[in-house]
């Protein structure tokens, strides 16, 4: 496993490489100190490499799923499992109602794989100032906390990380847009 | 892993470097004074091994004064002679062209890749000098020797700071194969000579400089979690100052570069909190249920200017830097966010809607009146000139985000288009 995410590191650099117009040597030395990245003691990860790389789509979403020792209810599309983004209420953290029942199978599939461990991605809409936009996205990702906690789930199994409106899902600026922008995505990470 | 290894993800990940000379950013004057003073900027005379100058700087020159809206240049198809030499001036022609100021200049080879430099400023009318100097650069200084003679010239005729010579930062994404690419950039005030200095698969935002223009602090989700790295240009170097749980977003340098104020919600709520770069010891100087972030100091380092909708809208509070009680300092409109103090503390920049129409607006601190400058309608991110003069901001043309300027005064108006992508978030260099 090791092995792999570095072959892969190294395969998603080249390509990152040719996609630049050209490479400078002087330039190429501008961040060469990853070890002042690595020395923090609060994550796990060391620097740029695994993180970020390890979730690309190269691989195909069979990969990706099996990685994540799901099982074949979370493609099943009659299956609440398999939705994996919640939306809200108009310019607000509210639930929309008829994603309960999707919030409700997830806490009920988390409780009954306790070694599982998921990501609540909060996400905002485009407008207004950015970082406050992040404040926004977190503020949804923790109502879902809340509702997946009262429904018994263990807090160590979840996780919340904001994006703000840097990930937006449809790119118009309308309301129909907007409304697809303010979501929470459920992001299994592997037992 | 392998410093190898570390090594080859890092040239891959930083190593998008622009050849020198090439814009970027495409800039387009869309509001501009009747009242901008006539200039002429002859193109320069070349003595040298080769046909032509390795640069021409007069274009620059022209360049830079017209973007400043207060200068309106000649263009040099209507030039009746093109001197180089002061002794080959006739102050009559430049008259006859309703000029009020000429520069003229030469650029001579000295060795191979050093040139002198020397330009003169004249006022038309009284036919004299009124600046005059010569510099010996390099084939590399060349651009940035153009910018400081628009200072110069710039300074002598507004009795205002020129900032031709300073740099913005801006983050661009791109996108390539379904896959987004998130860059920081940093390029010249003109949009030239635009370098990387960090590029990720996930996001990177809030860029901010620190205020000896030496480092640049920013949040990269490059983990898929946020921290906030310091990075020192020079060397590219960096430093990761703050990864906890949650939130890590906002980055602002204290006014002596020796402390960050920042937005952790580590605690369960958002606050903002001030960490010592030095020491690392962290200081919460904001208490509230709400969302209390983006943090900016005021330039004698007492007060922050922050975002909080404690009252249940996002509106601008000011807190002591070291901690204190919050007072609320904006109470027009339904939306005030992402408060910047101008460096001489007189205006604070801010994002301002009313019924969901993002404009920029400043607000004057001495009679605390607000100013809305811009008229689109997601208007965000505005960054003040290092003069006061100008607010740089984001905003959106057609389906694209592009970036703007406008002055304080409302009266120019200027937009900057980045050709391949997305720009965003600008900051404007101390």
């Amino acid at each position: 496993m090791r092995l792999n995410k570095e072959v892969f590191a190294i395969a998603l650099s080249i390509m990152i490489l040719s996609g630049c117009s050209s490479t400078d040597e002087k330039d190429s030395g501008l961040l060469d100190d990853v070890s002042a990245v690595d020395n923090e003691k609060d994550t796990s990860t060391s620097g740029y490499s695994d993180g970020s790389l390890l979730s690309g789509e190269e691989f195909g979403s069979n990969v990706t799923i099996d990685a994540r020792g799901l099982g074949p209810e979370f493609s099943d599309p009659t299956n609440p499992l398999s939705k994996g983004v919640i939306y809200f209420m108009y310019d607000s953290s509210q639930v929309r109602q008829d994603f309960i029942p999707v919030i409700a199978a997830h806490s009920k599939y988390l409780q009954s794989h306790p070694s599982q461990h998921i990501i609540l991605e909060g996400h905002a809409d485009e407008r207004g100032s950015r970082e406050y936009n992040i404040a926004l996205g977190e503020q949804r990702a923790k109502s879902i906390f809340r509702m997946m906690k009262m429904q018994g789930v263990n807090s160590n199994q979840l996780e919340i990380v904001s994006y703000g409106e840097e990930k937006p899902e449809a790119e118009g600026m309308d309301e129909a847009s907007w409304q697809q922008n303010r979501r929470v995505e459920v992001d299994y990470q592997g037992r | 892993m392998s410093a190898f290894l570390r090594k080859i993800l890092l040239i891959s990940l930083v190593g998008c470097y622009v050849p020198a000379s090439q814009a970027e950013l495409t800039l387009e004057i869309t509001k501009g004074i009747e009242s901008a003073i006539p200039i002429a900027v002859v193109p320069f005379g070349w003595t040298g091994s080769k046909d032509r100058a390795p640069e021409d700087l007069a274009p620059i020159i022209q360049a830079d004064l017209s973007r400043s809206g207060l200068l309106k240049t000649l263009p040099v198809g209507e030039m009746l002679t093109m001197p180089s030499k002061a002794n080959h001036v006739r102050f009559r022609n430049w008259q006859a062209l309703g000029q009020e100021y000429l520069v003229i200049g030469e650029i001579s080879e000295v060795v191979d890749k050093q040139y002198q430099v020397q330009f003169q400023l004249f006022n038309v009318y009284r036919g004299e000098q009124f600046l005059g100097y010569r510099l010996t650069v390099s084939e590399k200084e060349l651009r940035r020797t153009a910018h400081h003679i628009s200072d110069l010239i710039y300074e002598k005729l507004t009795n205002k700071k020129g900032v031709f010579g300073t740099r913005l930062a801006y983050i661009t994404t791109t996108s390539k194969a379904n896959k987004k690419l998130y860059k920081l950039i940093i390029a010249d005030a003109d949009g030239f000579e635009p370098r990387v200095i960090a590029s990720s698969l996930e996001p990177i935002m809030s860029p901010t400089w620190s205020p000896d223009g030496k480092q640049i602090a920013y949040v990269s989700f490059e983990n898929k979690r946020s921290a906030i790295f310091v990075q020192t240009l020079a060397n590219g170097k960096r430093e990761r100052v703050a990864s906890y749980k949650g939130i890590n977003g906002a980055p602002s340098f204290s006014p002596d570069g020796t402390r960050l104020a920042l937005t952790l919600s580590k605690d369960g709520s958002t606050d903002i909190y001030i960490l010592n770069l030095n020491n690392r010891s962290l200081t919460k100087i904001t208490k509230s249920y709400g969302i209390d972030t983006e943090p900016s100091w005021s330039p004698d380092g007492k007060t922050i200017v922050y975002t909080s909708d404690r009252g249940g809208k996002p509106q601008l509070y000011t807190v002591p830097s070291n901690g204190g009680k919050a007072k609320r300092l904006t109470f027009e409109g339904d939306y005030n966010a992402r408060g910047q103090f101008s460096l001489d503390g007189k205006n604070i920049a801010m994002v301002h809607a009313n019924r969901g129409d993002y404009r920029i607006a400043v607000m004057d601190m001495a009679t605390r009146t607000v100013n809305v400058l811009t008229a689109g309608r997601y208007d965000e991110a505005p960054s003040f000139s290092p003069n006061g003069e100008m607010v740089l901001y984001a905003s959106r043309k057609g389906n694209k985000n592009v970036l703007s300027a406008v002055s304080i005064d409302g009266r120019m108006q200027q937009n900057l288009s980045f050709d391949n992508g997305d720009v965003r978030e600008p900051a404007w260099s101390p």
